[in-house]
């Protein structure tokens, strides 16, 4: 094997596809971003955990709870809002929402959603500040982390991971409150008499948020989550960025050794300390880098102690930050959002919003479902009048009883009755108190005089209280035909 | 791992990947020493263990006459066995309150009744649907079960004792019976007599205008019909002689399909389910048959959910 590599490509090092993890141990920082970083985090987990316990009155068939998924009885509501399974498509809508929502806020500002309400990122942080607050600082946590296990040190681990675990299963008891009677669910479940995929939801999210937020951290964000990925593909020159402003900064250093003029960097590593991701910012914008802005705070103290003017790194665009390194000044950021792709991305946004809310609004509360018998298709009766049947399902989607009537348009002289009434009661219209939230299957028989053909026939259901409302179903009448 | 130099007694270090070779090679070729991941090489130990553990308390191993039987004594049979006891456990307070209720109460208890018409469709299908068709709307012979026409009668009860001794069926004492005689093969009417009688019943019918044939008719039906189908020709419940009036034919309204019914007859059988099946599948079959619209004797549920109001024309 003498020549057979004349270029020397299989001598090049090789490319390990595996990293090993660089445990990362972030420095305490405080700051604007900080306070910021603080507020989001506080008011994220305050919605996640107060939520579910928020109460709103729906009368008494309804339950009154603000924020519920009632799997059991396939009812979602939101506050006034209550949703049937077949309105799903209000939560797909709230979802495709969402989605732009993330594109939109992305082509604003940026990373922000990584780098503030992320809940990997907001749980990182709250089991980050864990660490300090049991091990020290960063400097502590290192030599903690290279001593040898000890009595001081396993005590500490076990009083981490219990905090750890702590948090963990509120995180995840928290969640199960969404789906049920939060007070009553809260009882069942101290008293082990809850359902078991109670426990199990619980458990399972006991698992992963003390396996994601306690140990795994920025690796979720590096390797696992698509999130970064579709972002570095929509980030350009004109994204708002935490960039380090490298013609500012270069040549870094505290001293320099042939007396050359040096950059404002000194080289102190803060803006890489405090990183929770681990990253070094000044190798410019990467995929780790989710713009929590922690960077900026430290090394605005820094410059503020070297008397410097703060922002060599900022959250800038690099757009921006050319026109900067020219003397000119930085575009402000109103003006950023100014901008053709954010704007239509907004107006995207706004159109499936005001859609949802416009279809919210106009929605009837009450719905009619039709099916015809088709076995047999008509029935001749002695008197010779053919009869139809139909399977006649009468929707109340609110949260009272209501007064409906159903009106049938259909061949002349056709009458209906029902299976709870007696033929000889038979009408053009039935009125029925349909009971609050239910669907209530009825066996309308249609009957049409000897004769009739065949032909269209339609239900129209409607509410007969003030609010009112009507919908209708078509569907057919059967009838021998002529012979 | 830096790389060492080939050397004469451990196996060689490929420098691309750092790795150490098996130490062979074919023709230049040589294999690299990657092992499994730990983790996966002790799942894989884990799976051997339980399924050594499977194969012991699960029926597993096949054997020339029968395979071995595991130690939890498991069988498909013995599962399909467990789930059926547990549905009839399910069903036994149903059945119970049907056999504790007389089939004429069903209606004032109608979460009762809606689960004996459920009950009734599932053994309809099961037992009826060979002559009354899948819908129940029976065919030429076979009665529509769906329309107001009832032979026997169409109250609860009616359907219950039909269904319960069944229609001329011999060895059953409280059977359905009659029998139509066959007035023309048996020489009791000549065969333009029976002309006539059809001429008759279809003027009553109203399938067709009176005529000279069908005043003939009259008289011959007065004298030999109006015992079972009544002089209105209405027909006879107690007989199950049809009503000849309406619109609604067993064995069909034509001329031809009457002329052969008035020579022939037909004793239509049905069997005495009262043999086969329980008393209180018969009541669910009889509340299922009396809810496909033509039930007699109607009794508004006594629910108070169903608001029965009519707000009428």
């Amino acid at each position: 094997m003498t020549n057979m590599d004349p270029k020397g490509l299989t001598r090049q090092p090789p490319k390990r596809l595996h990293a090993e993890t660089q445990a990362v141990y972030p420095r305490a920082v405080d700051g604007r971003f900080r306070r910021l970083k603080w507020a989001v985090m506080t008011f994220c987990l305050a919605v996640y955990y107060i939520t579910p316990w928020l109460r709103w009155h729906r009368g008494p068939y309804s339950p009154d709870q603000a924020v519920l998924i009632d799997l059991e009885h396939r009812r979602f509501y939101m506050f006034a809002i209550e949703i049937w399974p077949q309105e799903f498509y209000f939560v797909a809508g709230l979802l495709i929402m969402a989605g732009i929502g993330l594109f939109l806020v992305t082509s604003a500002v940026g990373r922000a959603w990584c780098g503030y309400a992320c809940p990997q990122t907001v749980w990182t942080d709250l089991f980050q500040h864990v660490d300090r607050l049991i091990d020290g600082d960063r400097n502590a946590q290192m030599k903690l982390a290279k001593a040898p296990w000890g009595p001081g040190k396993i005590v500490r681990r076990l009083g981490k991971w219990s905090i750890y675990l702590l948090i963990s299963i509120s995180t995840g008891g928290a969640w199960i409150f969404y789906f049920a009677d939060a007070p009553t669910l809260a009882r069942e479940f101290v008293t082990l008499q809850a359902p078991s995929i109670a426990y199990s939801t619980v458990f399972v999210l006991t698992v992963t948020t003390m396996w994601f937020g306690g140990f795994m951290r920025e690796q979720v964000c590096i390797y696992m989550c698509p999130w970064p990925r579709i972002q570095s593909a929509m980030l350009d020159e004109k994204s708002l960025l935490v960039t380090y402003k490298d013609w500012r900064g270069e040549p870094r250093g505290k001293k320099s050794p042939t007396g050359a003029p040096l950059g404002d960097c000194i080289d102190c590593g803060l803006c890489a300390a405090v990183c929770p991701t681990g990253i070094d910012i000044r190798e410019g914008p990467q995929i780790g880098c989710i713009t929590c802005a922690l960077c900026i705070d430290a090394c605005d103290g820094v410059m503020a102690k070297t008397g410097r003017p703060r922002g060599l790194i900022d959250y800038v665009t690099l757009e921006d930050s050319a026109r900067e390194k020219q003397g000119q000044s930085a575009t402000p950021h109103w003006k950023l959002i100014w901008h053709a792709r954010t704007l239509i991305y907004l107006g995207i946004w706004s159109a499936i919003g005001a859609a949802l809310l416009f279809a919210l609004g106009t929605r009837q509360h009450i719905s009619i479902a039709v099916s015809k018998d088709r076995n047999p298709p008509y029935m001749i009766l002695s008197s010779g009048e053919i009869r139809n049947a139909y399977a006649v399902r009468w929707k109340n989607m609110e949260g009272r009883p209501r007064k409906m009537q159903l009106v049938l348009d259909g061949p002349a002289g056709a009458k209906m009755w029902s299976e709870d009434m007696a033929k000889d009661m038979a009408a053009r219209d039935l009125t029925r108190i349909i009971p609050a939230d239910t669907t209530s299957p009825l066996r309308i028989y249609v009957t049409a005089p000897a004769g009739t053909a065949e032909g269209k026939l339609s239900f129209t259901l409607r509410a007969l209280d003030q609010d009112g409302g009507q919908v209708s179903y078509d569907t057919r009448f059967d009838a021998p035909g002529a012979e | 791992m830096s790389a060492p130099e080939n050397n004469e007694t451990g196996p060689r270090i490929d420098e691309p990947t750092g790795t150490a070779t098996m130490g062979h090679e074919w023709d230049g070729i040589e294999e690299l020493n990657t092992p499994l991941p730990t983790w996966w090489l002790y799942t894989f130990y884990a799976c051997i263990v339980f399924a050594i553990g499977y194969c012991v308390v699960y029926p597993a191993i096949p054997g020339i006459k029968e395979g071995s039987h595991g130690t939890f004594g498991w069988t498909s049979r013995g599962q399909l066995a467990s789930e059926m006891d547990a549905a009839k456990a399910a069903r036994a307070p149903v059945l119970a309150a049907l056999d504790a209720t007389p089939i004429e109460d069903l209606p004032k208890n109608p979460e009762l009744l809606a689960k004996a018409v459920a009950g009734g469709k599932a053994a309809f299908k099961v037992n009826c649907v060979p002559c009354h068709g899948s819908g129940a709307a029976g065919s030429i012979g076979y009665p529509n079960l769906n329309d107001d026409d009832w032979l026997w009668g169409g109250t609860l009860t009616d359907i219950q004792t039909t269904l319960e001794h069944g229609i001329r069926q011999p060895g059953d004492a409280a059977t359905r019976t009659s029998m139509m005689p066959s007035f023309g093969r048996d020489g009791i009417l000549k065969p333009a007599d029976v002309q006539d009688v059809v001429s008759y019943v279809r003027q009553i019918s109203g399938q067709e205008p009176g005529n000279a044939s069908a005043q003939r008719g009259a008289a011959l039906f007065a004298a030999n019909c109006v015992a079972c189908h009544n002089p209105d020709g209405k027909g006879n419940r107690m007989f199950g002689a049809p009503n000849l009036t309406d619109k609604v034919w067993l064995y069909g309204g034509s001329r031809t399909a009457i002329a052969e019914t008035v020579t022939n007859a037909h004793a239509g059988v049905m069997p005495a389910w009262g043999n086969r099946l329980s008393p209180a599948t018969i009541k669910m079959l009889a509340a299922y048959v009396h809810s496909l619209g033509g039930g007699e004797a109607f009794a508004a549920p006594a629910a108070p959910a169903a608001d029965a109001a009519s707000t009428g024309q």
